[in-house]
């Protein structure tokens, strides 16, 4: 009996977004520049258990939307908009200390560079350690078996000594194991991670994306994947949002949208990775142009100069990010029906 | 760790080898060589062969310097000509030492006290009034001579205001016990209590004027450190951890931002030195850097080569500090 009650509850809860990121909108007001919008009115959900991807090339807004959603952009010079809502709490109206509270035990966040993420004088169990300390108000004593219990979890082979260890003594895959390590020490609802794979060799990158697709899926850990890569995403999210100039232009569930993706920008980012199904020799096809030819979006399709597909319109007004009744939203006037005209 | 420091150990004695060769040239380079030197005016043909045979100048250079080092090693240094004429060199350095030492600890206690927290919150608070006013104040630390601000800060706390003494170590009626030669140290020991007090205000003008220099130096370099780290990507991961602003101030701020600022602090050794030969002058403290100045003008040989092997030696042992210092900080080094 208890079982099912339990079932219809985790039922509603997934439907129910735990963090729902509305109209987010990021400017950056430095003395004597104009303000410079990086992330421009982007919304998106993530519901428990969840992987939810923000994919664009490198400068759409990524790490900015991030670091919103944490709390951990100056305060100076920044204007930060919208609403991130965090089970019934608008983060964004928060104090800085109500924040300090939630990073670390409602919000995880893991880094691009896991050497120059770590503190390198530090050891590293003190720093899994600290967070514990911090939120669960435990003594160094009595978090340090929770601590060396997370570095087995998160697959470093002995523990017991890796924790006494200091950053520049473990590998570059070892360091980023032990970033997550920290993140989910204390169970976050929420792990964001951006780029965690970019900086590591690549058969790294494939164990540290199954370890972290196997810690959401035990925990129930919502994960909010940041990457410039769609091969990293392909195999982990099950939504994944495309950025491109600070705005979403394409979302969809993973699988339609690698099958059928419909917005330029992103069959020109499906044609930029190299496909495990391809046919040798078969030629990559990187996005001619870059972000500097952006036309502005209050007018425009910010795209447009990039654009194979681009009509008149498209210079003319701005594309609105609607839904094509299929569950896939798009923000173009003349989305791709047929992706393969496009790529060949 | 103890692999390290016993390597920084060897490389000292290296250090000091050297040093001592050095200082052995040099006494062998004085103008007309040590016996005239020595002698001065007095020099008669005589007395020059009898004390050049005395002293072995007539031995080839490898045993002088064994003999050199024979008689360093021993503490015989020879007898003062000029600070103190017929006191042995070497006790009168050891009578003076005190006095500097126990003004340099002050100073650098001062500098380091007011430095690094003054560094931090200027970083913390970049552009804000405390930070250009604290930039400014550090400007005229280095700029304004310190002998100079030594008599300023007589002038106004010990003439006009009366506050603190004028100069000496210790007022005159005091009759305090003597212990270590370290008047603060001796007032502790013997629990007389109004004497430590006395000496401990006697140092706090001299004290305050040699602190100029090392503050403004540690202060602007924990404040660039400071700046520097805060940018960095571990910092923005303690935040992300949502830590206490004290923990991620003190152990991963501060703790790597002090790196540069212990090596400054070892450096700055040479020119507390400098700076203690003119506060020890303007507040009559009978230090060291007094006795230099003195020996220096009236060419004592003997003393200035005491001196000058114990600057050497503490500036050895300062920067020895100073690296075992940092590798017990930073990790990295250790293994290096
Ligand atoms: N502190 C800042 N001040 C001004 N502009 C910034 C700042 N941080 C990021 N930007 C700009 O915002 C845009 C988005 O940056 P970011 O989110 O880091 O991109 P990415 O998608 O590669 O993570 C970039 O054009 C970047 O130059
Ligand atoms: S709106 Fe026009 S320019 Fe922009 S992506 Fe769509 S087709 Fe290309
Ligand atoms: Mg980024």
């Amino acid at each position: 009996m208890t079982e099912t009650i339990e079932n219809v509850q985790t039922q509603a809860n997934r439907n129910e977004a735990l963090l729902s990121v509305r109209d987010l909108r990021v400017t950056f007001q430095r003395h004597g520049e104009k303000p410079f919008v990086a992330v421009d009115g982007v919304s998106f959900d993530v519901r428990p258990g969840e992987t939810v991807g923000l994919v664009g090339e490198s400068g759409c807004g990524k790490s900015v939307t991030s670091l919103a959603i944490m709390g951990l952009l100056p305060r100076r010079g920044v204007k930060v908009e919208g609403e991130v809502d965090f089970q019934g709490t608008d983060l964004l109206r928060q104090s800085d200390d109500q924040m300090r509270d939630r990073r670390g035990r409602d919000l995880g966040m893991i880094f691009q560079d896991p050497l120059s993420s770590l503190n390198p004088v530090v050891p590293i169990g003190v720093q899994v350690t600290e967070v514990l300390e911090r939120h669960r108000g435990m003594s160094r004593k009595a978090a340090t078996p929770v601590a060396r219990e997370m570095l087995d979890k998160v697959g470093i082979p002995d523990p017991e000594r890796r924790l006494k260890d200091y950053p520049h003594q473990l590998s570059g895959g070892m360091r980023q194991r032990a970033l997550i390590a920290m993140a989910l020490a204390c169970q976050p609802r929420v792990l964001i991670a951006d780029e965690p794979t970019t900086a590591l060799d690549v058969t790294i990158q494939a164990q540290i994306l199954a370890l972290l697709k196997d810690l959401v899926e035990d925990t129930g850990t919502a994960l909010v994947m940041i990457t410039h890569d769609l091969g990293v995403v392909a195999g982990l999210c099950d939504r994944v949002n495309v950025l491109y100039g600070g705005k979403i232009v394409e979302r969809g569930d993973r699988h339609p949208l690698f099958a059928s993706p419909r917005h330029p920008y992103t069959v020109g980012l499906l044609g930029s990775i190299p496909r495990l199904d391809g046919t040798r020799g078969e030629r990559l096809t990187p996005i001619p142009g870059s972000v500097s030819d952006n036309l502005p979006w209050d007018s425009a399709c910010a795209f447009a100069p990039r654009c194979p597909n681009a009509i008149e319109v498209c210079r003319e007004a701005r594309p609105e990010l609607l839904d094509d009744g299929g569950g896939r939203w798009l923000r173009c006037h003349n989305p791709v029906e047929n992706p393969l005209e496009v790529t060949r | 760790m103890l692999r390290f420091i016993v390597r920084r150990l060897l490389q000292m004695v290296g250090v000091v080898i050297v040093l001592s060769l050095l200082v052995f040239i040099w006494l062998r380079s004085l103008p007309g060589g040590t016996v005239s030197a020595m002698l001065g005016d007095r020099a008669t043909p005589e007395s020059t062969a009898r004390l050049t045979k005395q002293l072995g100048l007539d031995q080839p250079l490898w045993v002088q310097y064994g003999r050199f080092v024979k008689r360093v090693l021993s503490g015989d240094f020879g007898l003062s000509t000029g600070v103190l004429p017929g006191r042995d060199a070497l006790d009168l350095f050891l009578s003076r030492m005190p006095a500097t030492i126990e003004l340099s600890i002050l100073a650098l206690i001062i500098a380091v006290a007011a430095g690094i927290p003054l560094g931090y919150l200027a970083a913390r608070r970049r552009a804000s009034t405390l930070d250009n006013l604290s930039i400014v104040g550090s400007l005229v630390g280095v700029a304004v001579p310190v002998f100079f601000l030594a008599f300023v800060l007589k002038y106004i706390f010990a003439i006009q205001l009366g506050v603190l003494p004028v100069s000496g170590r210790q007022s005159t009626g005091l009759d305090a016990t003597r212990v270590t030669g370290f008047f603060v140290l001796d007032g502790i020991l013997t629990r007389e209590w109004d004497a430590s007090w006395d000496a401990f205000k006697h140092l706090i003008l001299p004290a305050l004027a040699l602190s100029s220099i090392p503050f403004a130096v540690i202060f602007r370099i924990t404040r660039a450190s400071v700046l520097e780290v805060m940018d960095e990507d571990y910092v923005r991961t303690a935040e992300s951890k949502g830590l206490a602003t004290s923990t991620i101030r003190s152990r991963h701020i501060l703790r790597n931002a002090l790196l540069p600022v212990i090596t400054t602090i070892g450096l700055q050794t040479g020119g507390l030195l400098v700076g203690a030969v003119l506060t020890e002058r303007v507040f009559s403290l009978g230090g060291v850097g007094d006795a230099l100045a003195t020996a220096f003008t009236l060419r004592d040989y003997a003393v200035l080569q005491v001196l000058i092997l114990a600057a050497a030696v503490t500036f050895v042992l300062v920067n020895l500090v100073v690296d075992i210092l940092y590798a017990v900080i930073d990790p990295r080094v250790r293994t290096r």
